[in-house]
């Protein structure tokens, strides 16, 4: 038996950025047919390596062999004339384009676009990995699932032999992600070598062998069939996993909420009208990939945005169409699904974030004039309450990162939520220690009373803590479904738009 | 007198002294919908034109040639482009600001070399001007003839670079590539091809035809330079990229409904229509901003114009 070099071997790759070792002596290898799991929380070096790969950027030490070759790749378009294709985590894709002209774009010679070339190159492409792709649609017309197959094909197009895939389903439905599965497991049949970067477990279990990353090291690779999940993420996080659960059904209180018909308004058009309530005490999870009226509806329960039809009550009283400020009077907390664009001012500091929004209220001010000691003050008890961790009262809060940012966001949308809280996407791109920290506030939170309203893309998070769950999709709740009968696959099939009314 | 405005021979110069008013416009936007296309807003194009009026009259009254007069301003106008690619492609400085530094630049510099050149503005000589080219066979013909066939070599060359301009983004490898710098810059860097490169080459283009049309001013209209010669119509370049919708074709409809009503406002003053003059002069531009705010949603602007590509 020959032993044929790897397709992929990566051997004491080394990346500083100033005192911090993003990659430290990471060694691996990918075999040609392989898919190989990448598997480490944010900040493990996941991006900086495949970054170091696609010629990104420079490693200060280390190596890395292509079928044997070194690999030098100081550019892209170095890494791509060796055969790396890099399918990035959000979709790089002209949406004024057709399919085909952000297939072409940026390939071939001569001074003529060979739109009829590349046209014949894709249909070959599709034939042989049994995709089925119009060359002819903008890219804009597409579903999410069509553009990420359009990020496949580009990358199979410029010849790639290793596919590189930075967290692909990010925002697939779990059957666009199964779909997407199926592609890559025809790829890796015939020969093409997948390098999955993910920290999703469902998807990395699917892998052949992971390669798992631990604050820049390799802290294992092990074939997927032999370890289990609970495995896999105690070598990613270092520690055993303790997921937070609504353990035991809260005991109904009284209507907070009570919408009839409300119709919120989706950029000038009419969205669907939808009628809920909600009780004390109960969170109600919205599923849906986002983009499907989630922003809408909280937004206009937060009064960020007038509805067009509908009624709204509050704790009994007529709420319908007051605004921000009434509301929050009226004790709603609203955490936006951007949290650096709608949920903090960067440039000001944590304490000056903190205030926002109660800055007319008698206990924040001296006279005329900022409390600065009760700023002060209070922001140093929310970061002890809530583990903001990088910075004190005086911080930029453009400084945090995403998680402590999210718990910050958190501190002062809580100290507003006594009767209601609008949480939308509130996990989303934070680390797994900050998820499950988020998760257990949301749960005491739910415990002191308050009702929760929480939209989010991770069915798992969603069925751990929610009381029930109601899946939107195009504007409308497609159906509400109790947590004890969720059936993941019925939600899965209303996410995608598919199927009728549910129970 | 209303009835003068309907006599053939009047429409056939009405006609005529569109494409003429036309050209210099036409050319500036021409310019400025490719630079566009690749994502930088050039605000700079007043100026740009205005250097390209002076140094064309300079060097074609140094040389004595106006073809000589052309290229310096087309020279001018790269160069001057090129200044604002290195500050707003490299350096990633805001766009509109640096395009009104550039404007600026020119309409100080103009005049001051002006002077320096020539004692004073009196006494700058005049230079000859570009005569008209018949086109052998067309020209004859009736009321075509003097409408489309007895213009200047400028006035061919701008309505011929419509459907050259046209070919360029829309049938080559290169153009397709530049549109893709406008629309989302990173799907060309994430195939190791330079952003910068490829907007570089659209800017500078975009100056070397505000200074071709900033020469038509002088070298095919006044025969000297006079300041602010351009009185306007670099951004009334930048205006008609907007309401043409970035597209070749209905640029040049643009371009040329804007000319006609400059045309027929001259017209009307000729036979003395009583209209004050000044409302006269403003019909252009009133109807350049209507068409402005008709065309609030920016259909067909590129996603990225104005926003410097960094990677990451």
């Amino acid at each position: 038996m020959t032993a044929a070099p790897p397709r992929l071997e990566v051997r004491g790759l080394t990346k500083r950025f100033g005192a911090l070792a993003a990659n430290d002596g990471v060694s691996f290898d990918v075999a040609a047919g392989e898919l190989h799991c990448l598997l480490g929380e944010n900040g493990a070096g996941k991006s900086t390596l495949s970054a170091c790969l696609f010629g990104l950027l420079a490693p200060d030490a280390g190596e890395i062999r292509l079928d044997g070759q070194p690999l030098n790749a100081a550019t892209p378009a170095q890494a791509i004339a060796a055969g790396i294709g890099m399918v990035h985590q959000h979709f790089v894709l002209v949406p004024a384009f057709t399919v085909l002209e952000n297939i072409v774009v940026g390939t071939g010679r001569g001074w003529r676009a060979d739109l009829a070339g590349g046209r014949r190159r894709i249909a070959d492409i599709c034939g042989r990995y049994g995709l089925a792709l119009d060359p002819d649609r903008r890219v804009a017309d597409l579903s999410v699932g069509e553009k990420q197959w359009v990020e496949v094909v580009k990358a199979l197009y410029l010849g790639a032999r290793l596919l590189i895939l930075d967290e692909p389903t990010a925002v697939l439905t779990p059957e666009e992600s199964d779909r997407l599965f199926a592609i890559i497991r025809r790829l890796t049949g015939e020969g093409i070598a997948v390098l999955l970067i993910s920290h999703k477990m469902r998807e990395v279990l699917q892998s052949d062998r992971v390669t798992v990353l631990r604050r820049g090291r390799v802290v294992a690779t092990v074939v997927t069939a032999d370890a289990s999940g609970d495995d896999l993420s105690r070598l990613m996080i270092g520690r055993a996993v303790a997921p937070a659960s609504a353990a035991a059904p809260a005991a109904a209180g009284g209507e907070v909420l009570r919408l009839d018909r409300l119709v919120p308004d989706r950029a000038g058009r009419a969205g669907a009208p939808i009628s809920l309530t909600l009780h004390a005490g109960e969170i109600l999870g919205i599923a849906g990939v986002a983009g499907n009226g989630q922003d809408e509806l909280l937004e206009t329960l937060a009064g960020l945005r007038p509805p067009l039809a509908g009624t709204m009550h509050l704790m009994g009283l007529q709420a319908t169409g007051l605004g921000a400020h009434a509301l929050a009077e009226r004790g709603v907390g609203y955490v936006p699904s951007d949290r650096f664009r709608d949920g903090l001012v960067p440039d000001f500091t944590i304490a000056e974030n903190l205030l926002l929004g109660r800055q007319w209220q008698a206990a924040a001010r001296r006279g005329p004039f900022l409390g600065a000691a009760q700023m002060r003050a209070r922001a140093r008890a929310a970061i002890a309450d809530f583990a903001i961790a990088g910075g004190g009262p005086d911080t930029r809060s453009g400084r945090l990162s995403g998680g402590n940012a999210q718990k910050l966001i958190l501190a002062r949308e809580f100290a507003k939520a006594r009767h209601l809280l609008l949480c939308n996407q509130p996990t989303r791109g934070v680390d797994i220690g900050a998820t499950e920290f988020i998760h257990r506030e949301l749960l005491r939170k739910r415990a002191e009373g308050c009702a929760i309203i929480l939209a989010s893309e991770e069915l798992d998070d969603l069925l751990a803590l929610s009381d029930r769950i109601a899946v939107m999709s195009g504007g409308s709740i497609l159906g509400t479904f109790p947590k004890a009968g969720a059936d993941l696959s019925a939600i899965g099939r209303l996410m995608a738009g598919q199927g009728g009314r549910a129970a | 007198m209303l009835s003068d405005l309907l006599q053939m021979s009047v429409l056939a110069s009405i006609l005529a002294a569109t494409l003429r008013i036309a050209t210099p416009v036409l050319l500036a936007a021409l310019g400025e919908l490719v630079a566009e296309r690749s994502g930088v807003y050039n605000m700079g194009v007043e100026g740009t034109m205005l250097m390209g009026a002076f140094t064309a009259y300079l060097a074609a009254d140094g040389t004595g040639s106006l073809t000589l007069g052309l290229i310096a301003a087309m020279l001018t106008g790269a160069l001057m482009s090129l200044l604002f690619a290195i500050l707003v492609v490299t350096l990633g400085i805001e766009q509109i600001v640096t395009g009104l530094a550039i404007n600026l630049l020119g309409s100080g510099l103009s005049v001051f070399w002006l002077r320096a050149a020539f004692a004073s503005d009196a006494k700058s000589p005049t230079i000859a001007l570009f005569e008209p080219l018949d086109i052998p066979g067309l020209a004859g013909l009736p009321f075509v003839g003097p409408v489309l066939f007895q213009q200047k070599l400028v006035t061919y060359l701008a309505l011929l670079a419509v459907p050259a301009v046209w070919f360029f983004l829309y049938r080559t490898r290169q153009g397709l590539e530049l549109r893709c710098c406008g629309e989302n810059p990173k799907a060309l860097d994430v195939k190791g091809l330079s952003v910068a490169a490829r907007r570089y080459g659209a800017v500078v283009f975009g100056g070397a035809m505000a200074g071709a049309g900033g020469a038509f001013l002088t070298l095919a209209t006044s025969a000297r330079f006079v300041p602010e010669i351009t009185a306007g119509r670099g951004w009334l370049a930048i205006v008609i990229v907007i309401a043409g919708m970035w597209r070749p074709g209905p640029v040049l409809l643009a371009t040329l409904a804007f000319s006609f009503l400059d045309a027929l406002q001259l017209q009307m003053q000729g036979i003395g229509i009583r209209v004050p003059y000044q409302i006269l002069l403003a019909m252009p531009y009133a109807v350049a901003i209507l068409a402005l705010a008709l065309r609030r949603r920016q259909s067909g602007a590129p996603e990225q114009l104005g926003i410097p590509y960094i990677r990451g």
